[in-house]
């Protein structure tokens, strides 16, 4: 799970989390970078600025997501999905 | 590299490139950062454009143009097709992997540099002006500044935002796409078709466009409410199985399109945005090749010479320019589109029945709205401006 953090901002999560954490408590999103297309839906419809998108790497910064979920509805294929709890799948 | 530049532009696309090649020709000094490997891949498009908007930039060349298109097709839901002759080349197909690297070459040749694998993660602001940006190049983050920034980082823009700009897109405006390039596939190489259906692409459309020898770019869009339910990729797998079965894939790309009128406001203190990052897009159609590069020619132009005059001011003239080339018609075309949107699956049986019924002279694409809009008789005049010759 860590993995997909930027480094810069694993210092300021609280250890021993069984979540991520995400702007409103636990972040219930989750992207699949082996299965996305980086195609940037996702990044422009993001009311926060809270997925970084690069050239073949992505990761959603958590502090600054609200799990609104709205980069999972327009998302082409289904990469991102809310995680443990199984919450939403497309 | 330089230590400062005129004019960073941040995304080297159809916008980026022209953008770039109108600030340089000028007299700016340009720098463009791009942050793929290659300039023109991957390729997250269509490719369809119109006669008009790609001789505006750059003569077509043989080595980029798969097609020529002299018709349009409308598949109702039904499966009853309608085509409409345009009587000449009102359109081509391009292959971008090559196109998009032939601008990119003009703009070097009008004196821009160009940095691939340079990603821009940040801006510098200085007295609440941009400044310059920062990014990270090799493994090193770097920052260089300059007077203007253009953002042309295209549907996935964060540029505009840093600057304070409200570019982010409702869910709901975004056209979310997955198409494939295929070989074995039965369509006329000088048209484009448009299918319209609940079943085949709801609040959207699925398009075959000719890609020659047999093969085409077959692709959809669907809303973003649709696609809360559904993804695009599904209702594409869908369409392949049922229209073409034989199809071979060649590539397969996700995208999304922008479906709205442009930004409010596409410029700040230091800062425009150019084509998709400033939702240039024709919001009826997705293409937004042509309108970008419109876009970005005037910014590009009006960004040099602001510099020249040495009055940063005076790039706000950009929105007036913007709303006075295309604006108007894309607000028009935003509200037909909203009325394609709404319609059931049996109005858009009855609309492509009207049209047979039209001797084939009368079939026109501006036509084919007018009865798509029938219903709605305030927007009758203005099309008729828009469309009918
Ligand atoms: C499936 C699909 C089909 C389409 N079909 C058509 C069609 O048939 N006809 C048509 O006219 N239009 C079509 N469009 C729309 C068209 O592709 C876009 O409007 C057009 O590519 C926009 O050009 P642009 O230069 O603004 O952005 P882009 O071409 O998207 O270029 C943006 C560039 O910025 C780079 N970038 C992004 N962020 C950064 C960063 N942080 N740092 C550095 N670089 C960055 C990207 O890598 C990219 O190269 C289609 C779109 C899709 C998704
Ligand atoms: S859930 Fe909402 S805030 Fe979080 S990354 Fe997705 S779109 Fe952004
Ligand atoms: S919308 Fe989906 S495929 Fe596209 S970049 Fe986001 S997660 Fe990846």
């Amino acid at each position: 799970m860590l993995s997909y953090l930027p480094i810069q901002l694993i210092p300021i999560l609280p250890i021993k989390m069984n979540y991520r954490q995400a702007k409103t408590g636990k972040l219930l999103i989750d992207i699949l970078p082996n299965k996305c297309d980086f195609c940037g839906c996702c990044v422009g419809v993001c009311p926060e600025d809270a997925i970084e998108l690069k050239e073949a790497e992505i990761y959603i910064i958590d502090p600054r997501c609200t799990n609104c979920a709205k980069c999972i509805w327009s998302c082409p294929i289904e990469v991102i999905k809310f995680n443990k709890e199984g919450v939403l799948e497309k | 590299m330089k230590e400062e530049y005129d004019i960073i532009v941040v995304g080297a696309g159809p916008a980026g490139s022209i953008a770039a090649r109108y600030a340089a020709q000028n007299g700016a000094f340009v720098l463009v950062l791009e942050k793929d490997r290659d300039v023109g891949y991957p390729v997250r498009c269509g490719e369809a454009i119109s006669r008009e908007g790609l001789e505006a930039f750059i003569k077509p060349d043989k080595r980029w143009i798969n097609a020529e298109i002299t018709k349009f097709g409308f598949v109702a839901p039904n499966g009853k097709k309608v085509v409409i002759n345009l009587g000449k080349v009102e359109g081509y197909m391009l292959e971008r992997r090559i196109f998009d690297y032939e601008l990119a070459k003009t703009a070097s040749v009008a004196g821009a540099e160009i940095l691939t694998r340079a990603y821009v993660n940040d801006l510098i602001k200085e007295n609440g002006k941009v400044a310059g940006v920062k990014f990270e190049f090799r493994g090193e983050q770097k920052q260089i500044k300059c007077k203007i920034v253009i953002g042309a980082d295209g549907v996935e823009s964060r540029v505009g935002r840093w600057a304070g700009l409200e570019t982010h897109i409702d869910f709901r405006d975004m056209e979310s796409c997955f198409q494939v390039t295929a070989s074995n596939v039965k369509c006329d190489q000088d048209a484009l078709f448009f299918y319209f259906g609940k079943e085949v692409a709801p609040e959207g459309y699925f398009w075959v466009f000719p890609k020659g020898k047999g093969t085409a770019n077959i692709g959809l869009g669907v809303s973003g409410g649709v696609g809360k339910k559904r993804s695009a990729l599904s209702y594409l797998n869908n369409n392949l199985e049922n229209f073409f079965p034989t199809a071979n894939i060649l590539t397969q790309v996700a995208g999304g399109v922008p479906s709205v009128v442009a930004l409010e406001k596409m410029a700040a203190p230091g800062i425009m945005l150019v084509g998709d990052a400033a939702r240039q897009v024709n919001p009826l159609s997705g293409g937004g090749i042509s309108s970008g590069m419109i876009g970005a020619s005037i910014a590009g132009r009006l960004a040099a010479q602001s510099i020249k005059n040495n009055d940063l001011n005076y790039i706000n003239n950009y929105h007036k320019e913007w709303k006075k080339l295309r604006g108007k018609k894309h607000d028009f075309l935003d509200k037909i589109k909203d009325g394609l949107f709404n319609f059931t699956d049996e109005q858009f049986n009855n609309l492509i029945e009207s049209m047979l019924k039209l001797p084939e002279k009368k079939r026109t694409v501006g036509r084919f709205f007018m009865i798509a809009l029938k219903n709605k008789p305030s927007l009758l005049k203005e099309i008729a401006k828009v469309f009918v010759v």
